[in-house]
C-alpha cells in the first residue's frame, strides 16, 4: 500500500478524483460547445437560403383582357399561320400596351404618362413572344378580346417583394417611381398580383434582360440525362471492380497500386476529371461540347472512386463465417457472391452509390470545361438523344450562371435555385436511408 | 489404383478408410503449420482431433476440403487421398470436393435467410432436386437427421438466424448433411454452445456415423472420449499419437499425449 487515498472513506471524494471528474466535465462541454455552434451554422445557412431563396416561387403577373384585332394580326383574314408568322412581336407590343391603358381607364386609374406607350416598362419584355405564341397556336382568338396572364417586368416584381425601391429606382432608366404609382393601384384593382411560380421550376433560361421569364427546368433535365449516364456507368463499372479487387483478385504488388490509385483518385480535385473530360471526350473522340452525355462522362470518372470505396467497404463488412458457410457446402466462389454476399452488401452498396450520385449532381468545376457552364439553357431536348447530345447546362451550372448576371433579380433566382437542388440531394438522401432500412429489415 | 500403393500404417482394414493423408505439410508463409502428418480417417466412425491451441488441428481438417484454399499465403504438400483420389489433383475442382466432404463451424454460421431456403441452398446449387417436392423432401429429412425438425417445422419461413445458438449449430448440421456429403468435418462446434445444446449435437454426431465419415476437432477432451472412436493428438504441428479412443484416453503410448490428456501441458 503505497496509496494512502486507498485507505480514506468512500464518501470523501479525493483530489485525483476531483481532478478527474473535472477534466471529463470540461471535455462534454467542449464537445456540447463544438455540436452547438455545429447546429448554429446549420441554421444560420438553411435560414438564409430560404430567406433568399423564397421569393423566387412568386411571381407577378398581370391579369390583362387584350383585343386581338384582324387588321393588324391577320390582313388576309384567311388564318394562314405562315402569313400570320409574319407579323413579329413588334406588331403586338402596342396591342398589349394598349390593353394596359384600356385598364388602367376601366378602373378610374390615371395614366401619368403621355401615351399607352409610357406604360411599357411595367411588362416583361417577354409579354409580347407570350402572347404571339399564344395567337399562333390558336388562330381563332384573332378578332376576340382574349384574357392574357403575362409577366411583369422584373423590376415591378421586384418593388412588389420589397426588393426595389422608390429611392433606388432614382437613377434607373429603366423605370421610373411613377411606374410605381401605377402598378399601386393596379395592384389595388387586383390586375397585377404575386402568384406561385411553376415556370421557376419548369421553365427554361432566359436573356439576361428577362429574369422575370428564367426558370431552371431545362437545366434540371440536363441534369437528369447526366445522372442516367453516371448511374448506368459508374454503377456497373464500380461495383464489377469492387468485387473483383475485394472477392477474385489475388493480393500482389499490382493489385496494391491499382487500390493506392482508386484511393488517390477519390482526391484529385474535381476540376482535373473536367480538363480531362475536355481533352479525351470533346478534343480526341469529338463527342458534343456542353452535352449531358459528355458530363455523364466526366462525372462518371468523379463518381467511380467513391462508389468503388464505399462497395468494397460494405462487402468487407459482410462476416467471412457467410463466405465459409457457402463454400463450405460446395458453392462456388462467384455463387458465393452473388447468392450471400452481394445481398448482404447490397444496402452498403445502395448507400454509397445514391451518395456518389448526390456529390455528382451538386459538381460544377468539371462543368466548366466542357462548356456546361455559361451555356444558355433555352431549349428543350426534343427526345431521349437530343437530351443527352444536344447542349445543355446543369443545375449548379445554372445556378453558377445566375448568380454571375448583374441584375439583382437573378440573384434571387440563384437562391431559389439553390433550393431545388439542395430539396434534390435531401430526397436522395433519404432515399438512401429508406433503401437502407428496406434491405437491411428483409434479413 | 492409388489406393494399392498406401502403406496402411495402422493396419486397418483398407476397404474401410475414407481419408488417407501421407506426409502433409502445410505452411502459411513462412510457418510451417503441419508436419509430416500420416493418417488413415475411417468411414462411419467419428474421429476426433485433439490437441492444445494452434497445434494445426483445424488447419489440418480444413486442408480435407481445401477450405485452405480461401487463404492465399497457405501452401498444402503431400498426398491428401479421399477414396483412392488425390484431392490436390490439379483436375480436381474444390466445389465437387467440399460437395461431398461437408463442413460444419465453430461458431454456428446459418445464412440470413429462412430455415428451407437455408437447407434448400445446398441441393439448389447443386441439382439435387428436380422439382419443389423433391426440393421439400430433402429440406425435411435433413432437418430430421439435423435433430431440430421437431422445433422448427411450423416455421420453416422464419430466418435461420432467429434460432437459439444450439438450434443454430443443429440447422448448420442439417444444412451440411443436405447435399448428401460422404464426409462431415465438424470444426469445434460445440465451442459456443451451452451443455444443454452440446448435448444435444453430441447425441446427433453419434447418430451421424452410422451414415458418413465424422472427422471432429474439439478443444474438450471430455468430449473426445464421449464421441469418438478414434482420437488423433495434434501437438505443435505433429500428430503426436493416432489410435482408438479408449487406447489414447487409458493407455497412451507417448508421454506428450499423456501429458496432455492428464492436464500438464494444453
Amino acid at each position: 500500500m503505497t496509496d494512502a487515498t486507498n485507505t480514506g472513506s468512500l464518501y470523501d471524494v479525493d483530489a485525483r478524483t476531483k481532478k478527474r471528474n473535472a477534466a471529463e466535465k470540461r471535455f462534454r462541454i467542449y464537445g456540447m460547445i463544438a455540436i452547438g455552434l455545429g447546429l448554429v451554422f446549420l441554421v444560420a445557412l438553411l435560414s438564409t437560403i430560404v430567406v433568399r431563396g423564397i421569393p423566387a416561387f412568386q411571381q407577378t403577373k398581370l391579369t390583362l383582357p387584350i383585343a386581338l384585332p384582324e387588321e393588324t394580326l391577320d390582313k388576309s383574314g384567311v388564318r394562314d399561320i405562315e402569313v400570320m408568322k409574319k407579323v413579329s412581336t413588334f406588331g403586338y407590343n402596342p396591342l398589349i400596351e394598349q390593353a394596359l391603358a384600356d385598364a388602367l381607364d376601366a378602373n378610374g386609374i390615371e395614366n401619368p404618362f403621355e401615351d399607352a406607350k409610357g406604360l411599357k416598362p411595367i411588362l416583361s419584355s417577354s409579354a409580347a413572344a407570350v402572347v404571339r405564341d399564344e395567337v399562333l397556336a390558336n388562330p381563332e382568338l384573332v378578332g376576340t378580346t382574349h384574357t392574357f396572364e403575362i409577366l411583369a417586368a422584373s423590376r415591378v416584381d421586384g418593388y412588389l417583394k420589397g426588393r426595389v425601391t422608390r429611392e433606388s429606382v432614382a437613377r434607373d432608366n429603366n423605370i421610373d417611381a411613377a411606374h410605381f404609382d401605377v402598378v399601386d393601384a393596379l395592384r389595388d384593382a387586383g390586375i397585377i398580383a404575386k402568384g406561385f411560380n411553376f415556370d421557376f421550376i419548369t421553365g427554361a433560361d432566359a436573356s439576361e434582360s428577362r429574369p422575370e421569364q428564367a426558370g431552371i427546368g431545362v437545366s434540371m433535365l440536363g441534369s437528369l440525362f447526366m445522372m442516367f449516364v453516371v448511374l448506368g456507368l459508374s454503377l456497373p463499372i464500380g461495383v464489377a471492380a469492387s468485387i473483383y479487387l475485394e472477392e477474385f483478385a489475388t493480393q500482389n504488388r499490382f493489385t496494391d497500386i491499382i487500390e493506392v490509385n482508386i484511393s488517390n483518385l477519390a482526391a484529385v480535385p474535381s476540376i482535373v476529371f473536367g480538363i480531362l473530360g475536355l481533352a479525351v471526350f470533346i478534343q480526341f473522340m469529338h463527342l458534343p461540347q456542353s452535352a449531358p452525355l459528355v458530363g455523364g462522362l466526366v462525372l462518371t470518372l468523379m463518381t467511380l472512386p467513391t462508389i468503388i470505396i464505399s462497395t468494397r467497404a460494405s462487402l468487407k463488412a459482410v462476416p467471412p463465417s457467410i463466405r465459409e458457410a457457402a463454400l463450405g457446402i460446395g458453392a462456388s466462389k462467384m455463387q458465393t457472391v452473388f447468392h450471400h454476399v452481394l445481398p448482404l452488401a447490397m444496402p452498403g452498396i445502395l448507400t454509397g452509390t445514391i451518395i456518389g450520385l448526390a456529390q455528382a449532381l451538386g459538381e460544377t468545376a468539371p462543368l466548366l470545361l466542357i462548356g456546361m457552364v455559361g451555356y444558355i439553357a433555352s431549349n428543350y431536348p426534343d427526345g431521349v438523344a437530343s437530351g443527352f447530345l444536344d447542349p445543355n447546362s446543369a443545375m449548379p451550372a445554372q445556378i453558377y450562371e445566375w448568380a454571375k448576371r448583374a441584375d439583382p433579380a437573378y440573384y434571387e433566382r440563384a437562391w431559389g435555385g439553390i433550393i431545388i437542388l439542395l430539396v434534390f440531394l435531401m430526397t436522395m438522401n433519404i432515399l438512401a436511408v429508406i433503401l437502407r432500412r428496406r434491405f437491411e429489415r428483409r434479413w | 489404383m492409388m489406393k494399392d500403393n498406401v502403406e496402411n500404417k495402422v493396419g486397418v482394414d483398407a476397404m474401410n478408410v475414407k481419408f488417407s493423408a501421407r506426409d502433409v505439410q502445410v505452411y502459411y508463409g513462412d510457418n510451417h503449420a503441419i508436419k509430416d502428418v500420416n493418417v488413415d480417417i475411417l468411414d462411419k466412425t467419428v474421429t476426433a482431433f485433439i490437441g492444445p491451441s494452434g497445434c494445426g488441428k483445424s488447419t489440418f481438417l480444413r486442408s480435407l476440403n481445401r477450405m485452405n484454399d480461401t487463404i492465399p499465403i497457405c501452401r498444402v504438400e503431400g498426398d491428401i487421398l479421399l477414396d483412392g483420389e488425390d484431392i490436390n489433383a490439379p483436375q480436381v475442382d474444390p466445389v465437387q470436393l467440399r460437395a461431398k466432404v461437408g463442413m460444419v463451424f465453430q461458431k454456428p454460421n446459418p445464412f440470413p435467410k429462412s430455415i428451407y431456403d437455408n437447407i434448400a441452398y445446398g441441393p439448389r446449387i447443386h441439382g439435387l432436386a428436380r422439382n419443389k417436392a423433391e426440393l421439400d423432401e430433402i429440406v425435411e429429412k435433413s432437418l430430421r437427421r439435423g435433430a431440430i425438425w421437431d422445433e422448427v417445422k411450423d416455421r420453416l419461413d422464419a430466418p435461420g438466424t432467429g434460432l437459439s445458438g444450439g438450434q443454430q449449430q443443429r440447422l448448420c448440421i442439417a444444412r451440411a448433411v443436405a447435399t448428401e456429403p460422404e464426409v462431415l468435418l465438424m470444426d469445434e462446434p460445440c465451442s459456443a454452445l451451452d451443455p444443454i445444446a452440446t448435448a444435444q449435437v453430441e447425441e446427433l454426431i453419434d447418430e451421424l456415423k452410422a451414415s458418413y465419415s465424422v472427422v471432429i476437432v474439439t478443444h474438450s477432451m471430455q468430449q473426445a472420449a464421449r464421441v469418438s472412436q478414434k482420437t488423433a493428438f495434434f501437438h505443435l504441428g505433429n500428430l503426436v499419437e493416432y489410435d482408438d479412443t479408449t487406447t489414447i484416453f487409458t493407455n497412451p503410448r507417448d508421454t506428450r499425449t499423456e501429458s496432455y490428456i492428464t492436464g500438464r501441458i494444453g
